[in-house]
């Protein structure tokens, strides 16, 4: 076993893991971060994906040793403390950008990490840059929307909820560069 | 949206009509939070976990097993192979046997001594946790003597073939035929046949595929007293309830089955599956709660496939282009055993190949046949797109043999819209459609005009990107089904639905539904129904389903039906809440029920508008049943069950333009334009969605998905790596319309719509493909239309071409015949 020190979603954690054990399994069985999903085991779906210090992971791909110091941020922590949502979810709601929500999780984050690469996408690039990960209900035409209506409420501050969060898990905010450490 | 029909007013009546309104979904706000209930997130005390060992073998027969090495590992608490649930596990229900001589061979859950398919469930191991589950699958011990692999359908067929099962007489399940003659909704079809002008015949290939819903099934079973209460990710929690009292012999007011949070399903969980069953025994056997999850390649290799049909199919027509003749036969590939729906599934394309055009005669005879590969069952439009992608591609292959435009054609043979109600010669009765208005509108939105001039000048500068228009002019049959209807093709069930209202006394409504949203957005549209009804705020309505404890009746979610029935039936309580609440208002207005108007939630007497009472009034009243009518019982609730006395027929026209990258093969859709008339829409951005989704997986046929069997047997398309969905860089966005033709056999003129997009896409995408590559002397190519197998097909259908054609994979033996006595073998081997 190893230990681990992280943040997740603004809390500290530290744990005894096995090497092998992967990011998601560790997030699901270990803390109780079931807002995460699993959807394949060839990291081919995205369901699975969070912000490690900012950017887009497939927590499917990452060991959980290799989250050690880390900051992240799941589908559970989009949110504000007082519960208000984060423009990503509020567009997702907005533009219909969800069916049977499984895919949402992992898709939001991705989302997150591709408005902070680039806050105007154009339609193509957001096709282009949420590849990796798959919906079976939607067709992607109001996924694709909701991004690009993300980020214009994101660019605007149209949004309330744009600025809430704590700086390790909010990714509408200033990212931190590399990785950040956190005391457990 | 052009509205063919006049919307009669909202009954109640209401200050803003909820229906036709884009509501936001009720359902989002806990699916964007993560704060879901998947049946994985699932965790009871005591819970032991199960993993499934899976046969690597096509057909063996298990000559030796040792689950016993499995029990030294760390953490496992047991382990059982099919040997032990021989007793008791008996078999996978399947519930529509077609014919009465239909042989169904039997499903064990757990393979006993045979295996059937790579993937079938041989074993299973359960621990403390689920690692420690798989980790101990490796220590069982177990030997296989191969059998014969029987994978092509029509060698399965063939006298002395190998046989899948070794009791049955041969791979045949069933040969179900139709035959407007005999059913005397037409001629006879040897007769127009006989008599053909023009004859086309092609054979066109269904490929396997593979549901995919993104959420892998996950089962948790809590033994509770003498029975036990399952959690699935299932779309079907009140079938499964039935069925697995059944098969486990445990008595049905026993077995609590809820289907919390399901992610997809598109038909893949409408299933009694093997792993439920397998959850059931080993939480029963042990007194624990029990949970299976799948992974993906599980998910692929073993919950059930859809399509895979081999079509050969003949058109008639006269030299001015009237069709008279359809003939069909269907190989219907069941895999290796029979499933939950799996006979009927091609049995009701049987209804649609004749689609929405006028014939004198029609056939249609179906073989179901058995390999050794993964059973099918349904998967979105379940028959129906396969009848659509037949007709559809034969259409324009008549029109080019006849040199006619191929909607000219179209137009000439559809139904119009002053012949509605129609029956078919398929013997269905079709009550509305408008398809020149749907045609008229998708065409005005694709600029059909434009892009023909366009594909002419890419062809004479001989471009190295070719430009393909293809045509799909749709209907199906929804709202699954008339029980009556479903009587006469043997179906075990009914298809009538449920809807309870109960009303609380602050004035709040709970719906109950028999429907099992699994991503539908039933809650929101439901909510929309109830406050016109009612004439209650949306926000007051709660809908509840997917629990046998809270919904005890329903038939679930599938073939389109919950709003055409489920959403009716919904209707129907309604009008019985305020039948009652009508004798109570009376009563406590001292006025009589004829003089009684019911509008925007309230009851008021006519000609004295300031007495009124309001529904939240009423139902406080019978919560205090102080004053009553004499022998009124205190409450307002009702319960209606609706069953259809027809489908619904949803149609439109969808249109595609692709360019053909004719040096590499590579296939973009340029445009996509829809217009589909799916009857009154409740929530316009619920539909708009239904139709994204479904386009994108009937695009995903015509170009990119198919599951693949190797020579042995083994699914080689067993991962996302392999299999591929379509990301969102795969995918146009599509243009969508909608005409509004009422359906006239429901109170709300609806039909459905969460098929259409996927049972209209297929043909208009490979149309386009065979169009852009007509010069080339192409007349087919086999789905899905990768680039490979359009390169192949230019470099064999070129002439003077100095590219290697060996080794294609379009489909060959394609012939057209006239009764002139000529015979033009096109393309023979494309």
């Amino acid at each position: 076993m190893t230990r681990v020190n992280l943040t997740v979603d603004g809390t500290a954690y530290t744990d005894e893991v096995e090497p092998r054990t992967l990011l998601v399994h560790y997030l699901r069985e270990q803390l109780g971060k079931i807002g995460t999903v699993v959807g394949c085991d060839t990291s081919n779906c995205g369901a699975c994906t969070v912000l490690l210090d900012g950017k887009s992971v497939k927590s499917c791909s990452v060991l959980a040793v290799q989250a050690d110091g880390a900051a992240v941020t799941t589908v559970e922590g989009l949110a504000g403390p007082d519960g208000s949502l984060h423009p990503i979810q509020q567009a997702f709601h907005d533009k219909h950008a969800l069916q049977c929500g499984f895919c949402t999780p992992g898709m939001m984050l991705a989302a997150c990490d591709l408005l902070r690469d680039n806050p105007s996408p154009s339609e193509q690039e957001v096709r282009e840059g949420i590849e990796g990960n798959l919906c079976r209900c939607t067709g992607y035409q109001n996924i694709v929307a909701a991004i690009q209506a993300a980020g214009q409420a994101m660019r605007t501050g149209s949004n309330g909820a744009a600025n809430n969060g704590s700086a390790d898990s909010d990714p509408a905010a200033t990212v931190p560069a590399g990785s950040q450490e956190v005391s457990a | 949206m052009t509205t063919i029909d006049e919307r009669p007013d909202v009954a109640g009546g209401g200050p803003a009509a909820e229906i036709g309104q884009p509501r936001k979904r009720k359902e989002d706000q806990h699916l964007i939070t993560g704060r879901t209930t998947w049946t994985d997130n699932l965790t009871l005390p005591g819970m032991v976990h199960l993993a499934i060992l899976r046969s690597p073998m096509a057909h063996a027969r298990i000559t030796a097993v040792d689950v016993s090495p499995a029990l030294s590992r760390p953490g496992v608490l047991a382990a059982f192979s099919g040997q032990d649930f021989a007793e008791t596990q008996g078999s996978i229900p399947c519930a529509w046997p077609v014919t009465p001589e239909m042989v169904n061979p039997g499903h064990p859950s757990l393979a006993v001594d045979v295996v059937n398919h790579v993937g079938e469930a041989v074993a299973v191991v359960v621990a403390r946790d689920k690692v420690a589950a798989q980790d101990a699958l490796e220590a069982i011990e177990i030997d296989y003597e191969p059998l014969p692999v029987v994978l092509d359908m029509e060698a399965a067929v063939a006298d002395g073939a190998d046989k899948v099962h070794a009791h049955t007489e041969s791979n045949r399940s069933f040969t179900w035929t139709f035959e407007s003659g005999a059913a005397g909704t037409g001629a006879p079809i040897e007769e127009v046949l006989g008599q053909a002008e023009v004859t086309v015949r092609r054979r066109f290939l269904q490929q396997r595929l593979i549901p995919a819903f993104m959420e892998p099934r996950s089962t948790v079973v809590q033994p509770v007293g003498d029975g036990f209460t399952m959690w699935s990710a299932t779309q079907v929690p009140h079938i499964l309830r039935l069925m697995l009292a059944l098969t486990l012999g445990v008595p049905e007011h026993k077995v609590r089955v809820i289907a919390p949070d399901v992610g997809g399903g598109f038909g893949g969980k409408l299933q009694v599956t093997p792993e439920e069953v397998i959850t059931a025994l080993v939480a029963r056997r042990l007194g624990k709660p029990a949970k299976y999850t799948e992974s993906r390649s599980e998910s692929l290799m073993s919950a059930h496939h859809g399509r895979d049909q081999i079509q050969d199919i003949t058109i008639t027509a006269r030299r001015d282009g009237t069709v008279t003749g359809l003939d069909v036969h269907l190989y219907a590939d069941m895999g290796a055993y029979l499933r939950l729906v799996s006979p009927g599934v091609p049995v009701l394309g049987a209804f649609m190949f004749n689609s929405i055009y006028k014939f004198d005669a029609y056939r249609f005879v179906c073989e179901g046949v058995f390999t050794n590969k993964t059973p099918t069952d349904a998967y979105r439009g379940a028959g129906r797109p396969e009848a659509t992608f037949a007709i559809e591609r034969i259409i324009d292959e008549l029109a080019v043999e006849l040199g006619m435009d191929r909607m000219e054609l179209r137009r000439k043979n559809w139904i119009s819209h002053e012949e509605f109600p129609f029956t078919t010669v398929a013997g269905l009765t079709y009550d509305s459609g408008n398809y020149e208005a749907a045609t008229d509108r998708a065409l005005e939105l694709f600029g059909w005009d434009d892009l023909v001039a366009e594909q002419a000048d890419r062809r004479s500068r001989k471009d190295p990107v070719q430009l393909g228009l293809g045509i799909s002019t749709f209907t199906e049959m929804c709202g699954l089904a008339p029980s009556r209807v479903l009587g006469a093709l043997s179906y075990a069930a009914g298809g009538w639905e449920t809807a309870t209202i109960r009303m609380l006394p602050s004035g709040k409504v709970e719906v109950i539904t028999g429907t099992s949203p699994h991503g539908q957005g039933h809650e929101t549209a439901w909510s929309q129904i109830v406050a016109d009804q009612l004439g209650v705020p949306f926000d007051d309505v709660e809908v509840l389903h997917g629990d046998t404890a809270s919904s005890p009746r329903g038939l679930d979610s599938y073939g389109s039906r919950s709003l055409v029935v489920g959403g009716i039936a919904v209707v129907q309580a309604a009008q019985k809440v305020i039948a009652k609440a009508r004798r109570l208002a009376a009563h406590l207005l001292e006025a009589s029920e004829d003089d009684l108007e019911f509008s925007g939630g309230s009851f008021t007497v006519k000609g004295s508008p300031g007495s009124s009472k309001s529904l939240a009034e009423l139902a406080f009243a019978v919560f205090s049943a102080h004053d009553l009518p004499e022998g009124m019982e205190p409450e307002l609730d009702a319960t209606a069950t609706f069953d259809p006395e027809n489908f619904s027929f949803p149609h439109g026209t969808h249109l595609c333009a692709i360019e053909v990258d004719t040096e590499t093969g590579f296939s973009t859709i340029r445009r996509y334009v829809c217009v589909d008339d799916i009857g009154e829409v409740i929530n316009p951005l619920i539909v708009d969605g239904q139709v994204h989704g479904g386009l994108a997986q009937g695009i995903a046929q015509a170009l990119y998905e198919e599951a693949v069997y190797d020579e042995e047997g083994n699914l080689t398309t067993g991962s996302f790596v392999d299999y591929l969905l379509p990301s969102a860089a795969d995918l146009p966005s599509f243009t969508t319309d909608r005409t509004v033709s009422r359906s006239t056999t429901n109170p709300l003129g609806v039909k459905g719509v969460g098929e259409a997009g996927t049972i209209a896409s297929t043909p208009a995408v490979v149309n386009a493909i065979v169009d852009a590559l007509r010069p080339w002397g192409i007349n087919d190519v086999q789905m899905p239309c990768t680039p490979e197998r359009v390169w192949r097909a230019i470099s064999q259908g070129a002439e003077k071409s100095d590219r290697d054609p060996g080794g294609t994979v379009a489909w060959g033996g394609i012939s057209t015949s006239s009764s002139d006595g000529s015979s033009a073998a096109e393309g023979d081997q494309l």
